[in-house]
């Protein structure tokens, strides 16, 4: 029977799969035929424009001002990737003082870095859970709060009395870096995850600023280009998820319709409205919401409002989760003696998230796209800065190229995240159809 | 002293009064099984007990503490009252182990070693510690179920509660879990069992409870009950039972 | 058990005896209540502090609140309106309904082109053919993948660069060879092909000028429609009485399509289009559709098309194979099992993503503001430049949006209760 092991020799092979996949019948192969022609010419015009008859260079005068006549020639024929080459440093990091741009490159990395660790399993798993460790990312609290507890003190005795307090402050502020570190390090014993998240985002927020450790310090407005982005999408996440978590678990409590109620109605209002309307209302209304004297910085405020936008797209995402548990295991958790929140902690969130991580991702998709929206409000993410450069004279009527460039960062991202999601996915429905 | 006294209790969900006076008393160390159709307040009843459900009018006592909208008394039941589900109710994402230590550690508040060494004696009496560091879904339904009555056990409860533990098991796997609770009868546990296993409850219960429509409408021992029904409705009742056997 | 019998459950006259709340803090209903008492307390406290610090703030700039604005004269240039509006003389609150009135149409046109172009492609990612599959993939791929604002910017410098009107674009010119003949065969004597323009002014498209002969036209579609519906009812009679069914699509052709032409025939055939051309600097006749407009409605259509195909692809998957080959076996014809069985379980299955899909397109349709095509966001937007009123133009979108959101999801849910009723 060994020879039958072996389908026949017609149905394998490539002849037989083209035969089935584009010459199926009349219709598919005049459909194959078709597509092949226009692809083929698509695909020409589109090398001949981007790469044979490309630009990739222009000469400068003794100004430093780029010399286009040669694109400007080329137009419509060939693409001026020279426009790229000029102004990538400026797409990227923005106004970020340009001998420092180093550091808002590492961010980029450490962006980077950071998703593709968060799609490691290990990472998620429980840390040590020893007491020691748990001792380390106390002190480490304890230590940040004590200069923030001197800085407190003499706030007040400097606004309330007028007076200086002889406090080491100097020794509390490295006490506090000290502090710093073994929280984190506490954290990512304890916990991978949440160390890692919480660590790599301080790391890139001290890059940012700078002003410690020897880096000169870069104010808020400097910052701009790929960086803004990813901070936007991504703070908003780690920010917005864990609102998103208690919307959700407010929305479906049975014992307080009150909470419920609050719940439902940020969660549709929210979802009602564009992101655009959020931002809006954070870029001119926020400051009317402060009381007089206080300006709150505008990527803060964009950061707000696409927290507060994100929190509740999560939270549906979230409590979607939630309904897909089944009841027994919160009766089964209730027979125990567990209180509600050791029951959320240890039973249904565990279960719930690990759930809804493919939707989660997806949803992180649209904030990353979405966050392009602060140009509107003039805040100078990615695209912001692709605008901006296409201002310069010379090179304002090479948008294409620009946008092109843009658009390729942005689905370098988004396509490593939906193949990550789609890749959960599909383990998720075999795990379940076991 | 008696362990559960229910005193004519009474529960509607919305309009429909699905007990209807249900009183009953289990002594320490009684074993009960309760039968009856589907859809008779059976699981309503024991769900009860230990206040997955809560009642309405009459009044409930266990272990010397009454069921009331009173938080503390909430707590003292949970601890003492063990839960065995139709469906297991593992935790999928916990081993065995875990499963078994979670309640002791975080209500009990039993240190992780001790919590540990008592979970495996339990995995033990109920003859599966080898599968500790599993997950549930690692294992068949009869050895599920055996890991869900020792993750009970693990609280050290004064009275055990079992609703339909082997209807959803595979036929082969229904003896293991009913030798495991005939193991527990003999160790002298309070029981209320809610089963339709005849052989189960000729062999360990003290009682059955026949419930139809929301009340009890007969209880004896099980010899009497089942070679002498008093009502047409047992009568029918144990009819379906042996066809359907 | 005994069923025959009345259930003394359901019919017993006893009811459930009302519980009263004991003010304690064991009490799970006391404690529910205290709680939600220092909730609600603290977002109230939270909302009345910047309530607070808002009115001082614009006492302190000297804005009057409340929607009196509405009654000024506004100042802002509308480029493109349903409804007569003169800057200067018109008010705020009619440049504002004006405003609602371009996001529907941008929107409302856009979700039909939207679902047509991603049912579409979703059929397309399922066809047979290993090329059709992939190439929609990657549409469905690359599309989902660019910010939407992006492709916006992208669509509309495209536009831009267009020529000057002077030099406009022929459509009937950018196809080449046999297409281009093809075409001209068929449309040049009409003009048609030729006289649709795409300049950076704006594309002109042609226009029909209605005749009295139109009308007869449409009054002989509106009895074929009414004939066909009516003969439908007659079918399933039919069908339910002797268990045959007349054919309907002969008589539907007939009614629908040979009716109104036989009508246009017999009034000589007439043709008559607007044709845009061009006098001096700009163009003449013809109906123009502005490069905000079409570069919005592109960028929306194309992009929202592609989570469409998604949604349509998963709807039609999620009929199990099963379904198609129990039906098969009960001896149904393809038709019939795609009418009565795999197209109601799909259509439930679209129908709630398919909503969102339709609000995200509405909601998305406000980044207008960004290639100044005016809709309800860009001119609220000026206006509460104009006037100060922050938080009153913020309402205003705010309203719109939910308003329509609430239509759509209204509308959406009736819908879906109502084919959830025929497919049952
Ligand atoms: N959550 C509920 N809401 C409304 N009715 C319920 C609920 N749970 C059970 N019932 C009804 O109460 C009656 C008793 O149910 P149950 O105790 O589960 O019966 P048994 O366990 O004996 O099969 C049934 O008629 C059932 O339909
Ligand atoms: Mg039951």
């Amino acid at each position: 029977m060994s020879d039958r092991t072996q389908p026949p020799a017609g149905l394998v092979g490539p002849i037989p799969w083209l035969r089935k996949n584009l010459f199926g019948s009349w219709i598919s192969t005049a459909i194959t035929l078709l597509l092949i022609y226009l692809i083929a010419k698509i695909v020409i015009a589109l090398f001949a424009w981007g790469v044979v008859n490309a630009i990739w260079r222009v000469p400068y005068n003794q100004n430093g001002i780029a010399q286009t006549a040669i694109c400007q020639d080329a137009k419509g024929l060939g693409a001026c990737w020279a426009v790229i080459g000029d102004k990538y440093r400026l797409i990227l990091f923005g106004r970020f003082p340009y001998d420092e741009q180093w550091r808002p490159a590492i961010v980029v990395v450490l962006f980077v870095a950071l998703f593709v660790l968060s799609t490691i399993k290990a990472v998620w798993r429980k840390g040590i859970v020893s007491p020691a460790v748990r001792y380390i990312a106390l002190a480490g609290a304890g230590l940040i709060l004590l200069d923030n507890l001197a800085g407190l003190l003499e706030t007040i005795a400097a606004v309330g009395f007028g007076q200086h307090l002889p406090l080491p402050f100097d020794l509390l502020a490295i006490l506090n870096t000290v502090g710093k570190c073994l929280l984190i390090a506490g954290l990512l014993l304890l916990w991978p995850a949440i160390g890692v998240w919480v660590g790599t985002l301080a790391l890139i927020l001290v890059l940012m600023f700078g002003g410690i450790l020897g880096l000169a310090p870069v104010a808020v407005d400097y910052w701009g280009g790929l960086p803004i982005t990813l901070i936007l999408a991504t703070f908003g996440l780690a920010f917005a998820f864990p609102i998103a978590v208690l919307v959700a678990l407010g929305r479906r409590s049975t014992q307080l319709p009150a909470v419920k109620m609050l719940c439902v109605v940020y969660v549709e209002l929210i979802r009602g409205v564009p992101l655009i309307s959020v931002l809006f209302m954070a870029s001119v209304m926020f400051p009317l919401f402060m009381p007089p004297g206080i300006n709150v910085d505008k990527l803060l405020r964009a950061q707000i409002a696409v927290i507060l936008f994100a929190a509740a797209y999560l939270a549906e995402v979230v409590r979607g989760g939630l309904q897909a548990l089944p009841k027994g295991q919160t009766e089964a958790a209730d027979a125990m003696g567990l209180s509600y929140w050791q029951k959320t902690a240890f039973i249904i969130l565990p279960q719930a998230l690990r759930l809804v991580i493919p939707p989660l991702v997806n949803t992180f998709i649209g904030f990353f796209k979405d966050t392009s929206l602060v140009l509107i409000i003039g805040l100078f993410d990615l695209l912001t800065m692709g605008k901006i450069a296409l201002s310069d004279p010379p090179w304002q009527s090479f948008s294409t190229e620009v946008y092109i460039t843009l658009a390729a960062i942005y689905i370098v991202f988004c396509y490593g995240m939906s193949r990550y999601s789609r890749g959960l996915e599909q383990e998720l429905n075999k795990a379940r159809g076991r | 002293m008696n362990a559960i006294v229910l005193d004519k209790v009474n529960k509607w969900y919305g309009t429909m009064h699905v007990l209807r006076d249900i009183s009953l008393t289990v002594a320490t160390g009684e074993k009960v099984v309760v039968c009856g159709p589907s859809g008779s307040g059976k699981s309503t009843m024991i769900r009860c007990i230990n206040r997955l459900e809560t009642h309405q009018e009459g009044s409930i006592v266990v272990d010397g503490t009454e069921l009331t909208d009173d938080l503390r008394s909430l707590d003292t039941i949970r601890r003492e009252v063990g839960m065995v589900f139709q469906s297991f109710n593992l935790f999928p994402h916990l081993t065995i182990l875990e499963n078994c230590t979670l309640a002791p550690i975080w209500v009990r508040k039993m240190p992780k070693a001790e919590a540990e060494a008592l979970a495996m004696s339990y995995l033990e009496r109920v003859k599966i510690p080898e599968q500790a560091k599993k997950y549930p879904g690692q294992l068949s339904g009869g050895q599920q179920q055996r890991v869900a009555i020792a993750r009970a056990l693990c609280m050290r409860p004064k009275i055990m509660l079992f609703d339909e533990p082997t209807s959803a098991l595979d036929p082969e796997m229904i003896k293991e879990v009913l030798d495991t609770m005939i193991g527990l009868a003999q160790s002298g546990m309070t029981m209320v069992c809610v089963t339709h296993e005849m052989g189960f409850a000729r062999q360990v219960a003290d009682r059955v409870v026949f419930m139809d429509r929301g009340e009890i409408v007969e209880s004896g021992p099980p010899s009497t009950l089942f070679e002498a029904p008093k009502t047409d409705r047992l009568k029918l009742f144990l009819s379906q039972i042996l066809r359907g056997d | 058990m005994s069923a025959t019998a009345a259930d003394p459950r359901v019919t017993a006259a006893r009811k459930a005896p009302k519980r009263r709340m004991r003010v304690s803090w064991s009490d799970p209903r006391f404690r529910a209540l205290v709680w939600q008492f220092i909730i609600l307390g603290i977002v109230g406290g939270i909302v009345w502090y910047l309530v607070f610090n808002t009115n001082k703030n614009l006492a302190a700039r000297h804005i009057a609140t409340g929607f009196a604005f509405l009654h000024r004269v506004a100042g802002i240039p509308i480029g493109e309106s349903m409804i007569s509006y003169e800057p200067s003389v018109d008010t705020y609150g009619r440049a504002l309904w004006i405003g609602v009135l371009n996001t529907l149409k941008v929107a409302g046109i856009g979700m039909v082109l939207a679902t047509i172009l991603g049912t579409l492609i979703g059929i397309g990612r399922l066809s047979g053919n290993w090329l059709m599959a992939k190439l929609t993939g990657f549409y469905v791929e690359v599309m989902r993948d660019i910010p939407l604002l992006l492709q916006l910017l992208f669509w509309y410098t495209a536009l831009q660069g267009l020529p000057a009107p002077r030099q406009a674009w022929r459509v009937a010119e950018l196809m080449d060879g046999a297409t281009f003949h093809l075409f001209h065969e068929t449309f040049a004597n009409w003009q048609f092909g030729s006289g649709m323009l795409l300049s950076n002014r704006g594309s002109r498209i042609p226009i029909l000028n209605w005749e009295p002969a139109d009308n007869w036209i449409l009054a002989a579609f509106v009895v074929g429609a009414i004939g066909t519906f009516l003969w439908n009812g007659h079918a399933n009679r039919r069908q339910e009485a002797t268990g045959i069914r007349p054919k309907v699509w002969p008589v539907a052709f007939g009614l629908l399509l040979v009716l109104p032409l036989a009508v246009w025939a017999g009034f000589g055939a007439p043709l008559n289009f607007e044709i845009p051309t061009l006098r001096g600097f700009n163009f003449q006749g013809g109906g123009t559709i502005s490069p905000e407009y079409f570069a919005l409605l592109l960028g929306l259509v194309l992009y929202t098309a592609g989570y469409i195909a998604e949604i349509v692809r998963s709807g039609i998957q999620a009929v199990a194979q099963g379904q198609w080959e129990a039906a098969g076996a009960l001896g149904l014809r393809r038709g019939a099992i795609l009418r009565h069985i795999v197209l109601p379980q799909a259509l439930r299955v679209v129908i709630p993503p398919m909503t969102s899909q339709y609000l995200n397109l509405t909601k998305n349709s406000s980044l207008a503001v960004a290639i100044g095509y005016q809709d309800v966001v860009s001119i609220a937007n000026t206006t509460l430049n104009q006037t100060g009123q922050a938080v009153e133009g913020i309402a205003v979108i705010m309203a719109v949006f939910l308003t329509i959101s609430l239509s759509i999801s209204l509308f959406m849910n009736w819908y879906n209760a109502h084919i959830a009723l025929v497919g049952r």
